[in-house]
């Protein structure tokens, strides 16, 4: 990092993601032509995060060569880059060694986004509208009166139609929609008021009436567009910040061809019986069978499987495994869309579990709300009409019920709430898909966890290193440093390599281990039947035929012991849960052993191991038929099914692609915290978003009452307006201040670490 | 009265100047990034030049 220097984390702190380069190959797949041979690469860097970070980049990307400009967006984390010529420049690289780790995304195709520009624009004509109005309004209500109050009410009718027209389309046509497919929401009672408060001013203006409700019908639209404006923003952000992570599935593959040429191809158009090329590090694309080459395979992703298994020729392979050792030669055996992943997307879609049926909380009250509304109104004008004959007068009051009783605070009010909540939520690095998804994770009674990737990191530790003699420990962690095996990464990183020790011709065997010479004698370390050949006919060694050896000469000189390490805080976290009357629950497709180990550990009420992807879904399904309300946390490919069965989801930023857009939050820190962190702050959002709705009801029951007799006049109506709509704003910023609950405590130490985030993200 | 014949206009007229700038400022990409505005105003004015926009 060349700037603002060590722990300089972010919001967007990443837990270190597989650290795999995007090869040129696939950066160039994820460009997009600009015509006349200039191409655009957008790159997500999430570790940008100031004007010597913006300098640097642009600096060093624009003196690469063919690069014709570079530039970094600070707000989304994202640099683009556009170059000519057939070859792509070394921007990847380039940025690492700069020291920012940058991921390939997904292209869009629409860059901008249309939905906010327009309700921004909408936003600022309804603002423009409602404040040009209430000025002339104000004169009207002190004492404007004859030709003037005409005039004035004339030109608030002309300034009021590009208002409706524009910004009260987007409420028109979400209300036509809604009221086409048989449902109501909460845009048919806006729609409805809006339209007859502003037909009932243009005829009292052009009979010289004195009431004219232009200012209540376009304020009206004013308030409720900035609480949908609020609402898109945070839902928008959440998804670049979701979809910025890097990709983990493979973008393509190297084909080789009957006649030695390679070419590489993207995933869509790799068939069955073609030969594929995959390099250590490199994602398997599709299923396959292995032709040539031996090497360690990382499943864990898509089996939940923590320990590397090693293949061998003819042993099958399922696309999205990591190949970490040796290359290997496959042949695909099932096109992409008939691989693992697309047996995964299928379980997925046919798992759509209760979100599929969750109405929101503003949609479920907006349905009990918009019929009685008009129902009163149009009991009023019958009342009036019985009593008095006059429609006129009955007509004016009934539209003044209306009016008065227009959602606003309703409109205003939850969107607010979530949109605080979110802002929460995404200063601990959690991001919220939608709304809906916190008054889901409210509800939920009971928790189910994956096991590995999730609970655990899905990376071994050593875990004896104290037993272990420091010198044996330091040519380990010298030889290990040669590989990319998990086993050699803990190693390596638990001892400080020394680089003393002057290893000539270090070789991987790929599904065995290391091999080393140094001074006459040979090192190995790997495998206990390959390393010790000297010992293999002795014992098995305590921890079995597979366990891990450094051998000197085929002698036995150290053993290590790993352990899948616990993700940070796990036990905090699942305690937590516990004490806010959750039940937790494992789910995972390792092996029974291990997964008691980790049960025991952290407590969990219940586990079941051995699960293929269609066993969780059924374990959740049969719970949600017991009547839970069931929060699934997961992160592999083979959690992804039971992530959409779930009634509501959490993955961790380390998850598969598709495991992060099916899940409804997304936490992009280590810490398991984040779990009981969202409950908690959904929670209270429910509470917040009950209150504001009990509010509402009790202005109506007030406010009703007088429009009833007739009492409200434009002057009324407004300044209870906007004083229902103040006070739900007040309530729900209650959230941001204090955070009632057993949490608080927990939450506060983090406080200043969190200042610091937002003074260096602003 | 007469007075109000040309100060609506007037008033109206600079509302909708108003809005017209903001608009014009949305449209050419101003709001894109706003954290960056902010730090790029630190960044040298010369040397920036030359960074945002390098031809061959």
């Amino acid at each position: 990092m060349s700037c603002c220097a060590p722990g300089a984390e972010m919001a967007l702190d990443l837990v270190g993601p597989a650290s795999i380069l995007p090869s040129s190959q696939e950066v160039r797949l994820a460009s997009r032509s600009l015509g006349d041979d200039l191409h655009q690469t957008d790159l997500s860097v999430p570790m940008v995060h100031c004007g010597a970070c913006i300098q640097t980049i642009e600096t060093a990307l624009g003196k690469l060569d063919r690069v014709e400009a570079a530039r970094v967006n600070l707000s989304t984390k994202r640099v683009s880059v556009q170059w000519r010529g057939g070859e792509v420049p070394p921007l990847v690289a380039v940025l690492g060694r700069l020291g920012y780790q940058a991921h390939l995304f997904e292209a869009d195709t629409d860059a901008k986004d249309k939905t906010l520009s327009e309700l921004i624009r909408a936003v600022a004509v309804a603002g423009f509208a409602a404040g040009n109005i209430m000025l002339l309004s104000v004169s009207v209500w002190s004492g404007a009166d004859g030709a003037t109050r005409d005039l004035f009410h004339w030109v608030s009718a002309l300034i009021a139609i590009p208002a409706l027209a524009f910004a009260g389309g987007i409420f028109f046509r979400s209300a036509w929609n809604a009221l086409r497919h048989g449902r109501m929401n909460m845009d048919v009672p806006i729609a409805v008021g809006v339209s007859l408060a502003y037909a009932m001013s243009l005829y009292e203006t052009i009979t010289h009436g004195d009431h004219a409700y232009f200012d209540a019908s376009v304020s009206l639209l004013f308030f409720l567009l900035i609480g949908r404006t609020l609402d898109h923003v945070m839902r928008e952000r959440a998804r670049t910040a979701v979809k910025s992570l890097s990709q983990l599935a493979a973008r393509g593959a190297m084909v080789l061809r009957g006649d030695g040429a390679r070419d590489y191809l993207p995933v869509g158009e790799i068939e069955p019986e073609m030969q594929l090329l995959i390099a250590a590090g490199e994602r398997i694309p599709v299923d396959g069978k292995i032709a040539r080459g031996t090497s360690d395979v990382d499943c864990s992703l898509v089996s939940g499987e923590s320990t590397p298994r090693s293949v061998a020729p003819e042993d099958t392979v399922q696309a999205g495994v990591l190949n970490l050792t040796g290359s290997l030669t496959i042949e695909a055996t099932a096109a992409a869309k008939d691989s693992f992943l697309a047996e995964m997307v299928r379980l997925m879609e046919a798992a759509e579990g209760g979100r599929a049926h969750y109405r929101r909380i503003a949609d479920r009250v907006s349905a009990l709300y918009a019929p009685v509304v008009h129902l009163t109104a149009f009991v009023t004008f019958l009342g009036w009409m019985v009593a008095t004959g006059d429609w006129h007068r009955a007509m004016t009051i009934a539209i003044a019920v209306l009016i008065i009783t227009c959602p606003c605070a309703l409109g205003l009010a939850v969107p607010i709430v979530q949109v605080v909540a979110a802002r929460r939520l995404f200063e601990h690095g959690i991001m919220v898909k939608d709304g809906s998804a916190m008054e889901r994770l409210a509800a939920v009674d009971m928790a189910v966890f994956d096991k590995t990737g999730t609970l655990t990191l899905g990376q071994p530790r050593l875990v004896n290193a104290s037993s272990i003699d420091a010198a044996m420990l330091a040519i380990a962690a010298d030889l290990a440093a040669h590989s990319r095996h998990p086993y050699s990464k803990a190693i390596s990183g638990f001892a400080v390599s020394s680089s003393q020790h002057k290893f000539d011709a270090v070789t991987e065997h790929p599904g065995f281990g290391i091999e080393a010479t140094a001074a006459g004698s040979i090192w190995r370390l790997g495998r206990r039947g390959w390393a010790g050949w000297k010992a293999r006919t002795g014992r098995e060694g305590k921890h079995g035929y597979g366990g891990t050896v450094l051998t000197k000469n085929g002698m036995i000189v150290a053993s290590f012991v790993f352990e899948d390490a616990l993700r940070v805080d796990t036990k905090v976290a699942i305690d937590q849960l516990h004490n806010a009357g959750m039940r937790v629950e494992m789910l995972s497709g390792d092996t029974a052993k291990a997964c008691a180990e980790v049960a025991d550990v952290l407590s969990v009420d219940d586990f079941v191991p051995c699960l293929l992807p269609s066993g969780k879904v059924e374990r959740i399904e049969s719970l949600s038929r017991d009547g839970h309300k069931v929060l699934m946390v997961g992160d592999g490919l083979n959690d992804t099914p039971a992530l959409s069965a779930a009634h509501v989801s959490i993955a961790p930023a380390t998850a598969a692609d598709i495991g992060r857009n099916a899940a409804d939050f997304v936490f992009l820190r280590e810490s398991l915290l984040a779990v009981p962190l969202a409950m908690n702050v959904s929670r209270n959002a429910g509470n917040l978003i009950r209150q504001n709705i009990a509010i509402a009801i009790v202005y109506n029951a007030v406010a009703v009452p007088i429009a009833i007799l007739g009492q409200v006049t434009p002057l009324i109506a407004a300044i209870a307006m906007s004083a229902s709509s103040l006070l739900v704003i007040g309530n729900a910023m209650r959230l941001r201040s204090s955070m009632p609950g057993s949490l608080a405590k927990e939450v506060r130490p983090s406080k200043r670490s969190e200042i610091n985030e937002l003074a260096q993200s602003s | 009265m007469t007075t109000l014949v040309y100060l609506i206009p007037v008033a109206l007229f600079l509302g909708a100047l108003g809005l017209s700038g903001f608009l014009w400022a949305l449209r050419s990409g101003q709001y894109e990034d706003l954290d960056g505005a902010a730090e790029r105003i630190l960044i040298d004015s010369d040397e920036g030049a030359e960074n945002a926009t390098r031809s061959k």
